[in-house]
């Protein structure tokens, strides 16, 4: 039997076994369907997908730089808007299927790394947001600078070690990972959602979700990286949900303002260190008395995400 | 029909009736007027972004320009700088978009007054780069840039002296829009060279080491060609437009270089953008004669037009030649000169000398131009005008 391959990220990329990255954005973008135009940001996903002349990508897909794509994004919309073929502000949208030709709708995405969406990018996905453009934003959150060879994100967990938040003379990462989800709802984001690899059909649904609401939407998705996290490549699937089910990543859903449904953990919720031990970047926390004070203050923060976003 | 107006507020009206469809920009002094204008403009024709900053202004023209629109951008000096990496991108991307330049110095110390230091620093990106010498070249070449742009797929940097000419008064000729839609019809690009879900395409995929030289030989031999469109459309634009030439000693004017003064001159001035118009007012056409004083404009910086250059220079025979930079490659010499003296390496038989003028806004006056010709013999081979 001759395999016909119909997704629209095709096979014979150059991501690791087990990138957690390049299965999410596949499922992303075979929701978005082919009527999409993605503007990509320089990272791991750009990198594996588009050795010249090669290119996984059955949308028309465009990279311009690693801290731009949120820009790039409401350039092709506003292109296409003045073609009158796609993709119009809540208002002009209301106006528009009113008329008698109903436009074209071309959907127009974002796909970026944590880097890009948390730190250096960030000062355009705010313009983005502000701007009230009709756009989805797909957060790929490796949380670090995997492209580069794992050095820290703001996305970083608490405690992690990366290249450049050692592990050697220090307990790993000291800072907070950045609050992007409330960072979006402060700026009025339509939908916002997060979820894990651990759960496609959520992701699926949550792209799905995403396309009935008008202006900015923003969904950041948990990837696991086999070399920079340090695991074994099968495990990408179950650590993604792991990270949900201990309190660690909270899974949810904010509607126009409102934290409106959040993916219920266990009963009985695995603890954190379950996530935490099969990955080489926290392994030193296991080593140290201080080390494992550590790992006690993460999970004092997933019972905390537990109440605050009642995920039980 | 005549105007008489603000730079800024001609240029704005030329961008207009050249029916860009996607705008972009953040204000900078001088740029302000530009894009206040613009922004002001009660028409449906184009898209107007706000950006928060020039990274993401140029960003957005590159996302529309690679949708297949017309665009359009405008900046000055720091605003320009931080736009150079999107820049570089714009450029390697093929895309044609046009943007002006309110030439502005550059930080620190801050100073918002004209000089060219801005868009001589991001000479290399691929972009052709023209200068304007009055709002009348500056309308035109706003016209014209988006013919070459989209004929040869490269970004057009059109370049205006700020405050000097952005912020003066002159009478200009506003072209007919009817003329202008025939001179610069609807943009259509290539199937398959833009984002278009009929036509799936990839942009800006990473090259190796095997297939990133062969592309960037190619955006330099299009540079090279672009000499040829850039007079062609220079040529065509004026036959359309009925634009004569102004002075009587015009001897070459092709849209690369422009050049008025005598055969055999004792001493040729070479410039870029409004001070030529100090110098020849300085030295009118009686004087030019009288003096044996040459005036070249140097009208694109990139392309160079160092043939064309060089070649001109043998015809007409210079005893000396005085290179006005008003920006400097600190460290080594003003950039105009340093191209020039290359264009001349081995074709000798001239004296060149470098003057950085007009740094930071300072005032070049009859006097400066004056004196370099009078005390041309004394002066050294390179120095600041104080
Ligand atoms: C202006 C700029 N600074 C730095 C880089 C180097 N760089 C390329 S990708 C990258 C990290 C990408 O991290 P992220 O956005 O998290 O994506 P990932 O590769 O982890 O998927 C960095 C630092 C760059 N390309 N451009
Ligand atoms: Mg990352």
């Amino acid at each position: 039997m001759q395999y016909k391959n119909t997704h629209l990220l095709s096979p014979g990329h150059r991501g690791c076994a087990g990138c957690g990255q390049l299965l999410a954005a596949r499922h992303v973008v075979d929701a978005l369907g082919k009527n999409t135009i993605v503007a990509c940001a320089t990272g791991c996903l750009e990198v594996t997908t588009t050795p010249y002349p090669e290119s996984a990508w059955r949308v028309p897909w465009i990279h311009s730089l690693f801290e731009n794509a949120p820009a790039v994004a409401t350039g092709i919309l506003s292109a296409l808007k003045a073609k009158g073929v796609a993709n119009f502000s809540s208002r002009q949208l209301e106006r528009r299927l009113k008329s008698a030709t109903p436009p074209v709708n071309t959907n127009v995405a974002v796909f970026a790394g944590d880097g890009s969406t948390f730190d250096i990018g960030f000062g355009a996905l705010s313009g983005l947001w502000t701007r009230r453009d009709n756009i989805l934003y797909v957060c790929f959150d490796n949380e670090a600078y995997m492209n580069t060879g794992n050095q820290y994100s703001g996305a970083t967990p608490y405690g992690s070690a990366t290249e450049t938040s050692s592990a050697n003379d220090s307990l790993g990462n000291d800072f907070f990972k950045k609050n992007m989800p409330k960072i979006a709802a402060a700026h009025n984001v339509s939908y916002i959602a997060t979820s894990t690899i651990g759960y496609p059909e959520d992701i699926v649904a949550k792209v799905k979700k995403s396309l009935t609401f008008c202006g900015p939407r923003y969904i950041q998705i948990l990837v696991g990286c086999v070399p920079g996290w340090g695991y074994n490549p099968e495990l990408t699937i179950e650590l993604g949900r792991l990270a949900h089910q201990s309190g660690h990543y909270p899974v949810l859903e904010i509607e126009n303002g409102k934290l409106s449904k959040v993916m219920k953990v266990p009963a009985k919720r695995p603890q954190v260190e379950e996530y935490l031990k099969p990955q080489k970047r926290f392994s030193h926390l296991f080593k140290t008395d201080c080390g494992k004070e550590k790992i006690k203050q993460m999970q004092c923060l997933a019972d905390q995400n537990v109440e605050r976003y009642g995920l039980v | 029909m005549i105007k008489f107006q603000e730079g800024s507020e001609t240029i704005a009206e030329t961008i207009r009736l050249c029916r860009p469809k996607v705008i972009a920009a953040y204000p900078i002094t001088p740029q302000t007027h530009i894009v206040e204008s613009l922004a002001r403009s009660n028409t449906k024709d184009f898209e107007y972004i706000l950006a928060e900053s020039e990274m993401s202004a140029a960003s957005i023209v590159l996302g529309a320009s690679a949708t297949g629109v017309r665009t359009y951008t405008a900046t000055s000096s720091q605003g320009l700088l931080l736009m150079t990496e999107v820049l570089f991108d714009i450029a390697g991307l093929r895309l044609p978009v046009v943007m002006t330049c309110a030439n502005r110095a550059v930080s620190a110390p801050i100073n918002i007054w004209n000089d060219e230091q801005d868009i001589m620093t991001i000479r290399d990106a691929g972009w052709i780069i023209l200068f304007a010498e009055s709002n009348q070249q500056a309308a035109d070449l706003h016209i014209q840039a988006y013919k070459i742009a989209e004929k040869i797929s490269l970004p057009v940097a059109v370049c205006v002296d700020g405050f000097a000419l952005t912020h003066t008064f002159e009478a200009v000729e506003l072209r007919d829009q009817k003329m202008i839609d025939k001179f610069l019809p609807k943009y259509q690009p290539k199937k398959e060279s833009f984002l278009d879900p009929e036509n799936p395409v990839t942009l800006g995929g990473l090259c190796t080491p095997a297939t990133y030289m062969p592309i960037r030989k190619n955006m330099h031999q299009d540079l090279l060609t672009s000499k040829k469109i850039i007079k062609e459309t220079f040529l065509k634009f004026n036959n359309l437009f009925s634009v004569k030439k102004i002075f009587g000693d015009c001897k070459i004017s092709d849209g690369l270089i422009e050049y008025s003064g005598p055969n055999n001159p004792e001493l040729v001035f070479i410039a870029s953008g409004s001070v030529l118009g100090t110098i020849k007012s300085t030295y009118d056409y009686n004087l030019r004669q009288k003096n044996k004083i040459g005036v070249l404009n140097i009208k694109s910086l990139r392309p160079f037009p160092d043939k064309e250059i060089i070649n001109f220079i043998s015809k007409i025979k210079p005893k000396n030649i005085a290179v006005i930079d008003r920006s400097i490659s600190l460290g080594q010499t003003g950039i105009l000169f340093s191209e020039i003296k290359t264009a001349c390496y081995g074709k000798a038989g001239v004296k060149i000398k470098n003057f950085i003028m007009g740094l930071g806004g300072k005032n070049i006056t009859p006097k400066d131009i004056q004196n370099i010709v009078i005390n041309f013999k004394s002066k050294s081979e390179f120095q600041f005008v104080l």
